[in-house]
């Protein structure tokens, strides 16, 4: 869940217009000629074996498996099946349903207020909207988990505050799993809904008023249909973000939803069934991501003039500001709720929290065990190292892809791109399940060796899993970046790969850099794959922290979790300086021929 | 000396189809000439341009420096220094950073890179700039930093691409003559492209004009305005007249045609106009070469005004002769003509042209 992308979407990034490769002429030539007709395939052949050596061959894997013992009757089970396949399918399309529908209105609501209205507290809750996103997955759904579920601090307080019985107000269940999808994943139509209001031209609004329509009526008639793009977007990708997620089921304790199904036949050594619901999930997720990119290639409606900037309606009756006021305080607390949680929590004495609302008694030894405990400073190390391995490849391949697609002309670049987004439309739950099934017995990918079982198949999984982060991060940047930049390098005398390092790859650090530091911060948080493929050795931080929450240790739970709190908000704050404040980023923006 | 040489180059893009950007075009460049590619958007100038910088090969065709072969040889190896249409500044480096690329990849020394840049940057009025960042500078710095980039190199040729699109009009006609200065100074030889004819005119030692993909013609400025080739070149170096007009006689190097009061006259035409007597030839008269009179001169044709556009300098009228609209700029028309007015056009027969179709 905290891999929300930088751009709203690759997908919607402009096509870029190509220089013509030169024709394919047979001719001998000396050495390497980075404008000879053979040279983007000599770049390119080993970036798509990779992508298809760890990306599709793994996928293809999975699909052999899961027909391997008994045909296709596993897949029957889903069609015809009363059983477990079958409700598991619509439990979690269900759930997905419901996540685009809450997530849409609270969305969409946010983006409204804050972007339309001014009223005190405004810049705060702009400033911390995407905070509850961008927790680790784990991490998030345990605050919620802590806060509003029948033992969360939220029920239990009320409890006491009312003198009932049972806790006020619990969340259970679906209902559990509903409130972390819309607290996580409404940044998703509030980024898309608030990006299409600030690019909406206030003009077109006030041509409709001036025309004589009514509130409502330039409501359905002007503001919808030119938010339309931007909410079908969000709602493609909530969808498919909620059919991925895999530890709000778990913590809530909802089984029968198609991830959870996965781990429970993975876990209990029927990996036919668990590929069966990984490549259903697979296929589910691969139309998601074939619908989103038709949908956003087909239109989207961008303001033609610049004039007015949009402008913002005061609060003046005094009663709204009161109630603007008195909500922009609940909203802080709702948004800082998590964070705040995890910080308490991870203070508090193992095993000394029962009952009572807060835990009771207050320590740093969980900070000091995890640092110094050689067992419990293992997994921090394990996960660090994993990460830093995962990131240089992601770092090599998604700048090399990033250039390949956007600078070089060669047959199947779009199916470079897809193979790419491939990596990120799939669940992290169908990652694993694809390694597993690929890498289970040794082949050529994996150099003829088994990787189950061995540290090499973690860092192989977050590789996977965070390229696309890379790479949409790099070909942004590149975006911005005047190809004749490195054609006048090259007319200066220097040869492609000088050209390629003095001038456009150092023009793209920054976003190279932002999306490295965002793939090794997923990394450390990693939770979704990590859990069907650690071994004992290799255990992660996540997986640490959901071990010690079994073993009731959640005080050193949260302890690792505001490790990686920390760690997220040291990254966010320096990459948004690097965004914002990088000088090169600002010049090669400027430089957009 | 022929410095650059390009022998029937064609160039087709996969994608586009079967249509050549380039198409079959010869062109040979002296040492130390001025040429420019002139043509509209789409007619292969900066294409064939790309092919000689060696950004794109030539799908048929050899192109030569000299005696040499580069039809294939990349870019970083053909000394050519170029000017890009946005300039292409490395916006992460300074000024003088941005000059001594070049001279980095060549390993020119410390000592004779920092007196080539200073040399490079006073050549284009910018000593002491050399430390600033390339976002403190105006367009026209810089373009002129980007010149003394490509210059630094003393490339064997001078490349420019468009190099002054970017600047307003006055900018525009000082940095021009600015650029033949440099050039006739350093001796280099430079090969121009721009869709600007007056640009192009006032730069050039010759100029090829492109329609298409094709060369339509190759000559000095003068050689292409006044004895354009095609009825196209007619039309885009400045504005003409082409008029079809029926052949009388035709001879080595004169076409006599019939005029739409019945008269003739004898116009000049190229060696190999192929008309003979019956055909239609196209004329080709500027509108500065018509004259207004009254309809009652002798030899003047008989017209009706249809519209008066008063510039200043000249008014250039539309007048109506045999239901053909032809264009006049006169420099001095009679107070208060006005549309409908019946006037007589007199005719410049010395600069009258025969142009191929």
């Amino acid at each position: 869940m905290s891999t929300i992308p930088a751009t709203p979407s690759a997908a919607t990034v402009p096509p870029v217009t190509q220089d013509p490769a030169p024709p394919p002429a047979a001719r001998p030539r000396r050495g390497l000629n980075a404008n000879s007709p053979w040279f983007p395939y000599l770049l390119v052949f080993p970036l798509a074996l990779i992508l298809f050596g760890y990306v599709v061959q793994p996928m293809f894997a999975t699909f052999a498996e899961s027909v391997g013992v008994d045909g296709v009757a596993n897949y029957t089970e889903f069609v015809t099946g009363s059983g477990v396949a079958r409700s598991a399918l619509l439990t979690s399309l269900g759930i997905s349903a419901a996540s685009v529908l809450l997530c849409g209105i609270v969305g969409v609501a946010m983006a409204f207020l804050l972007k339309r209205f001014s009223f005190p507290g405004r810049r705060l809750i702009e400033a911390i909207i995407l905070v509850p996103a961008a927790l680790p997955p784990l991490i998030g759904a345990i605050s919620f988990q802590l806060l509003y579920s029948e033992t969360g601090i939220l029920p239990r307080g009320l409890q006491q505050l009312l003198g009932t019985e049972n806790p006020v107000l619990p969340f259970t269940g679906i209902a559990g799993v509903l409130v972390v999808h819309t607290f996580t994943m409404y940044p998703f139509f509030y980024l898309a809904a608030s990006a299409a209001l600030v690019g909406m031209d206030p003009s077109v609004e006030e041509a409709a008023y001036n025309l004589g329509a009514s509130r409502v009526r330039v409501w359905r008639t002007v503001l919808l249909p030119m938010l339309t793009p931007a909410l079908v977007s969000a709602s493609l990708l909530v969808f498919m973000t909620s059919l991925a997620s895999y530890t709000a089921p778990l913590l809530f304790g909802v089984d029968r939803t198609m991830t959870m199904q996965i781990y429970i036949n993975r876990t209990n050594g029927d990996l036919p069934m668990a590929s069966t619901y990984a490549s259903v999930l697979a296929v589910a997720s691969v139309l998601f991501l074939l619908g989103m990119r038709w949908y956003e290639g087909r239109r989207s409606y961008r303001s033609q003039s610049k004039g007015v900037a949009s402008h913002r309606r005061e609060i003046t009756n005094p009663f709204g500001k009161w109630l603007a006021l008195l909500a922009s305080v609940l909203a802080t607390m709702v948004l800082l709720a998590p964070v705040a949680t995890i910080a308490l929590v991870a203070f508090s004495r193992d095993g000394s929290w029962t009952t009572e609302v807060i835990p009771s008694e207050y320590t740093t030894a969980n900070f000091v065990t995890i640092f110094s405990d050689p067992g419990a400073y293992r997994p921090i190390l394990n996960s660090l190292q994993m990460s830093l391995l995962a990131t240089v490849g992601c770092v090599v391949v998604g700048v090399l892809i990033a250039y390949a697609v956007r600078r070089l002309d060669f047959r199947g670049r779009g199916l470079l791109d897809v193979a790419v987004m491939l990596a990120w439309a799939l669940p992290g739950t169908v990652v694993a399940i694809n390694l597993i099934s690929a890498f289970s017995t040794g082949n050529a990918f994996s150099f003829g060796q088994v990787l189950i079982g061995t540290f090499w198949i973690m860092p192989l999984a977050y590789f996977v899993r965070f390229l696309p982060l890379v790479f949409r991060s790099s070909s942004a940047t590149l975006a911005q970046i005047d190809p004749s930049l490195e054609e006048a390098a090259r007319n200066l005398g220097a040869p492609w790969w000088r050209a390629f390092g003095t001038v456009t790859l150092r023009l793209m650090l920054p976003g190279v850099l932002a999306g490295a530091l965002l793939a090794f911060v997923n990394g450390v948080g990693e939770f979704v794959a990590s859990v069907l493929i650690y071994t004992s050795e290799t255990a992660p931080i996540s997986v640490e922290i959901n071990n010690r929450m079994y073993s009731f240790e959640v005080g050193t739970a949260a302890a690792y979790g505001m490790l990686q709190v920390v760690l997220i908000f040291v990254v966010m704050v320096f990459s948004g300086r690097l965004q914002n404040g990088g000088r090169a980023t600002r010049e090669a923006a400027k430089w957009t021929a | 000396m022929i410095d650059v040489t390009l022998e029937s180059v064609s160039k087709r893009f996969a994608r586009a189809g079967d249509t050549a950007a380039v198409d079959d075009v010869d062109i040979s460049i002296a040492a130390g000439e001025f040429f420019t590619l002139l043509g509209p958007s789409g007619c292969g100038k900066t294409t064939t341009l790309r092919m000689v910088a060696g950004f794109y090969f030539p799908t048929s065709g050899r192109i030569r420096f000299g005696t040499e072969d580069v039809t294939h040889r990349p870019p970083n190896k053909r000394d050519t220094g170029m000017v890009f249409q946005n300039y292409a500044l490395f916006p992460h480096m300074s000024v003088a950073q941005n000059v001594a690329y070049g001279l980095k990849i060549r390993k020119v020394g410390r000592a004779e890179s920092a007196r080539r840049i200073e040399e490079a940057l006073g050549q284009v009025h910018l000593a002491g700039y050399g430390d600033r960042r390339i976002d403190q500078l105006s367009g026209g710095q810089q373009q002129r930093v980007a010149l003394a980039r490509a210059l630094v190199i003393r490339p064997r040729t001078l490349l420019l691409d468009e190099p002054l699109s970017n600047l307003d009009a006055k900018l525009r006609e000082e940095t021009r003559v600015e650029i033949r200065r440099i050039q006739q100074e350093a001796g280099t030889t430079a090969i121009y492209v721009t869709h600007d004819q007056s640009e192009a005119m006032a730069m050039s030692d010759r100029i090829a004009v492109m329609e298409s993909g094709r060369v339509r013609q190759i000559g000095a400025p003068q050689e292409i305005y006044h004895r354009p080739a095609t009825a196209f070149v007619a039309r885009f170096i400045g504005r003409s007249n082409v008029l079809s007009l029926p052949v009388v006689t035709a001879a080595a190097e004169t076409v006599t045609v019939g005029l739409p009061d019945g008269s003739e006259t004898a116009v000049a035409a190229p060696a190999d106009h192929g008309l003979r007597a019956g055909d239609t030839a196209l004329v080709s008269v500027r509108p500065e070469h018509l004259g207004l009179t009254s309809t009652t001169e002798a030899g003047a044709l008989p017209g009706r005004v249809t519209e008066v556009e008063f510039t200043g300098m000249a008014t250039n009228l539309v007048v109506e002769v045999a239901g053909e609209p032809v264009q006049v700029a006169a420099i001095d028309v009679p107070d208060g003509i006005t549309v409908g007015d019946q006037v007589g056009l007199r005719l410049n027969r010395d600069r009258m042209w025969v142009v191929r179709p």
